[in-house]
């Protein structure tokens, strides 16, 4: 994931270090003249204000999706040379070629092509997959439950085990509990999230037999409860089936952690970080002067303001799990999104590359979008 | 060697090589200053040795094959052992330490200077030009980087350059926002305004007066992205989409050794090391840079 996934994210961390760490101050909007003008006139109230505020994200967000889908048509329509050859292969003959070209509509004016792109596309159309032979918008329906489920799992362990690190390590700040937590989060940023999954797969499964192995359930079980979420942990619990719910536990375990340690060592970072600037304001040295409990001092008056900031981070670490499970579910035979755009990519399976693209890419914008809103909204300081 | 020291200290310097000279030689003091940075020196230092010299530190050919030695555990011939065609992994690990800095130089080589101009010139003009290249950038930074580098490979076509391009495609928007960031902050400054005043162009201004002064945040960015490039790069490698075999690129050397990774660990594991390494020693001299170059966002600690 890292970076890939996490590249770890990435690359995706590298620009979630720059929107999220620190300050904040990529987050906020500069207040457009129109805002501005607004603000001068004092004549708006808090509706108008919340009205504009709303219809200036939507359009931003349009603006991002619209922005996605001309990055996916240039890349399915514009880089290849011939996709009409792609299609039809080389061997074709001159009228072939000549009709898939026009069916393919590959005769009308780039714009017009990228216009009905975007209608296909809003009505759910993806076209076909090569490799499946099924719409590609089916295909996506049916292996992103398992992502989701994973990434979910992920992102819980990243919590549960992060935040809590991370305000250990801001009040033992320079202790060696401190020093382990840096040395993981730097890790987090440079260890290769495929060569873990191998690693762990090695040690945890082969090794010591802790864990099951690829694939999201033993072959015995596949197909015997009835799919309603797709969601296999929550379907053998509605088909009351405990023994599928601790297999499928057990598959999901050791992909879900690995995912978990990259939004754990970026979540406890940003953390500490929040942490040591509110354990510095005057404030919280009044409360001890006061002899506030150093515990209640710690949970309550430093970790009630960072959790809005942390909001963020969690938003952004979970979109970033998405992305990152690639990586880890080529590595595990999981099923999900990741897997099928990886095969699809082998086979050079354009409409689905490119549906899988739509898809990670709407799911990672929304998220981060949301969180941003989130923050604005809950944060006092953040509105205006 | 104290003249040299006193020359280069000089609190009055008499030109413009011996001031820039000079500050050099105090940041890369107070680099060394830094155990970590240090470290991370070091480890570049290493690989970039190895690259220099791989033919010399490889004991065996990076793609000569040798049936007869296949998959030997580590021991005192082969220190990492063989892969399944014979070869000796220590040997290919050192010829793609070649593979490897050619990635990140070509991806920071192209990435920087096209966000940082197109930064400069979003935060110099302000406006209509301001807000159409900050979209664009947006838009990109809100993509997710690995699916859009993957996505772009599959169109242009598996490979090692059509992997550097994709990277750079992806990894440009992070270096216009610090470059526009920075611009603002000095964009009204006296001394651009002097400049103006003096008749010189726009290009001239961006070119000579405002990106200097953005390089230092960048060359920490840069440095601190280096291992998410190493990250994805190997990843793109590792589905078979980056360099192609022979080439011992590591994750590629990864992904051959997945098949054997229970019985023959060391196949798969040894690349991952030269990653992690590799990765962890930009991460180290980025934060260290970063305290030394750009004080303003160093982390408390």
């Amino acid at each position: 994931m890292k970076a890939e996934f996490f590249v770890c994210s990435k690359r995706f961390f590298n620009r979630r270090a720059l929107t999220a760490g620190g300050s904040g101050a990529f987050l906020a909007f500069e207040p457009s003249p129109a805002e501005t003008r607004l603000h001068a006139g004092a004549v708006a109230g808090h509706a108008a204000r919340g009205a504009a505020s709303l219809l200036r994200f939507l359009l931003v967000l349009a603006l991002t999706f619209l922005g996605l889908m001309a990055i996916t048509f240039f890349i399915g329509r514009v880089i290849p040379i011939d996709p009409v050859l792609a299609v039809v292969g080389d061997r074709a003959t001159q009228e072939a070629y000549e009709a898939a070209r026009e069916r393919m509509g590959l005769d009308r004016p780039l714009v017009v092509q990228f216009l009905s792109y975007v209608g296909d596309v809003l009505r759910g159309q993806l076209g076909n997959s090569i490799s499946t032979g099924r719409s590609v918008a089916e295909d996506l329906g049916r292996v992103f439950p398992a992502t989701l489920e994973m990434a979910t799992l992920g992102i819980i362990i990243g919590v549960a085990l992060g935040v809590p690190m991370g305000v250990i390590a801001a009040t033992r700040q320079g202790s060696w509990v401190d020093q382990v937590i840096r040395v993981l989060g730097l890790l987090g940023y440079s260890v290769p999230a495929f060569w873990l999954g191998l690693v762990g797969l090695a040690v945890f499964y082969a090794g010591l037999g802790w864990v099951a192995g690829p694939g999201r359930i033993d072959i015995f079980y596949d197909g015997l409860v009835d799919p309603v979420t797709g969601l296999y942990l929550v379907d053998s619990l509605i088909a009351g089936e405990p023994e599928i719910f601790w297999n499928a536990v057990s598959h999901l375990l050791l992909p879900a952690s690995i995912l978990g340690f990259f939004s754990l060592a970026y979540i406890a970072r940003m953390t500490r970080s929040f942490m040591l600037d509110q354990l510095g304001q005057e404030y919280v040295t009044t409360a001890r002067v006061k002899g506030v409990a150093e515990r209640r001092v710690i949970w309550r008056h430093a970790f009630y303001p960072i959790r809005i900031q942390l909001i963020t981070v969690i938003g952004l670490s979970y979109a970033g799990l998405l992305e990152g499970s690639v990586m880890i579910e080529t590595v595990f035979s999981w099923p999900g999104i990741g897997n099928y755009l990886t095969t699809a990519l082998l086979n050079a399976d354009m409409n689905a590359v490119l549906g899988a693209t739509l898809v990670i890419g709407s799911v990672f914008i929304l998220v981060n979008k949301i969180s941003d809103v989130l923050y604005r909204v809950l944060d006092p300081r953040a509105r205006r | 060697m104290s003249a040299v020291r006193e020359w280069l200290l000089d609190d009055s310097p008499s030109s413009r090589l011996q001031a820039s000279f000079g500050r050099a030689w105090r940041m890369f003091s107070a680099l060394l200053r830094n155990p970590l940075a240090v470290a991370g020196m070091l480890i570049i230092l290493a690989l970039i040795a190895m690259a220099a010299f791989a033919p010399w530190i490889a004991p065996y050919s990076a793609t000569g094959q040798d049936l007869a030695n296949r998959l030997v555990p580590p021991s005192a011939q082969h220190w990492m052992g063989t892969d399944e065609l014979g070869r000796d992994i220590f040997s290919r690990v050192v010829y793609g330490a070649r593979i490897t800095l050619m990635i990140v130089v070509m991806v920071a080589v192209i990435a920087a200077p096209v966000g940082l101009v197109i930064g400069a010139v979003s935060g110099y003009f302000g406006g209509w030009a301001d807000r159409i290249l900050m979209g664009v950038t947006d838009i990109f930074l809100s993509m997710p980087k690995l699916i859009l580098a993957l996505a772009f490979v599959a169109a242009l076509g598996p490979g090692i350059e059509n992997a550097i391009i994709a990277i750079a495609i992806t990894s440009w928007p992070v270096y216009a926002r610090i470059a526009r960031a920075e611009t603002l902050t000095f964009r009204d400054a006296e001394f651009i305004a002097a400049v103006r005043l003096q008749g010189a162009s726009a290009m001239r201004i961006i070119l000579r007066h405002v990106l200097p002064l953005c390089a230092s945040s960048t060359i920490v960015r840069v440095t601190l992205d280096m291992a998410g490039i190493i990250l994805t790069a190997a990843g793109l490698g590792f589905l078979g989409l980056g360099a192609q075999p022979p080439l011992p690129e590591w994750g590629a050397m990864i992904s051959r050794g997945r098949n054997f990774i229970l019985d023959q660990w060391w196949v798969a594991t040894m690349p991952g090391f030269a990653i992690i390494l590799v990765s962890l020693g930009f991460c180290f001299l980025g934060d260290g840079l970063r305290d030394v170059l750009d004080p303003k966002q160093r982390e408390n600690r």
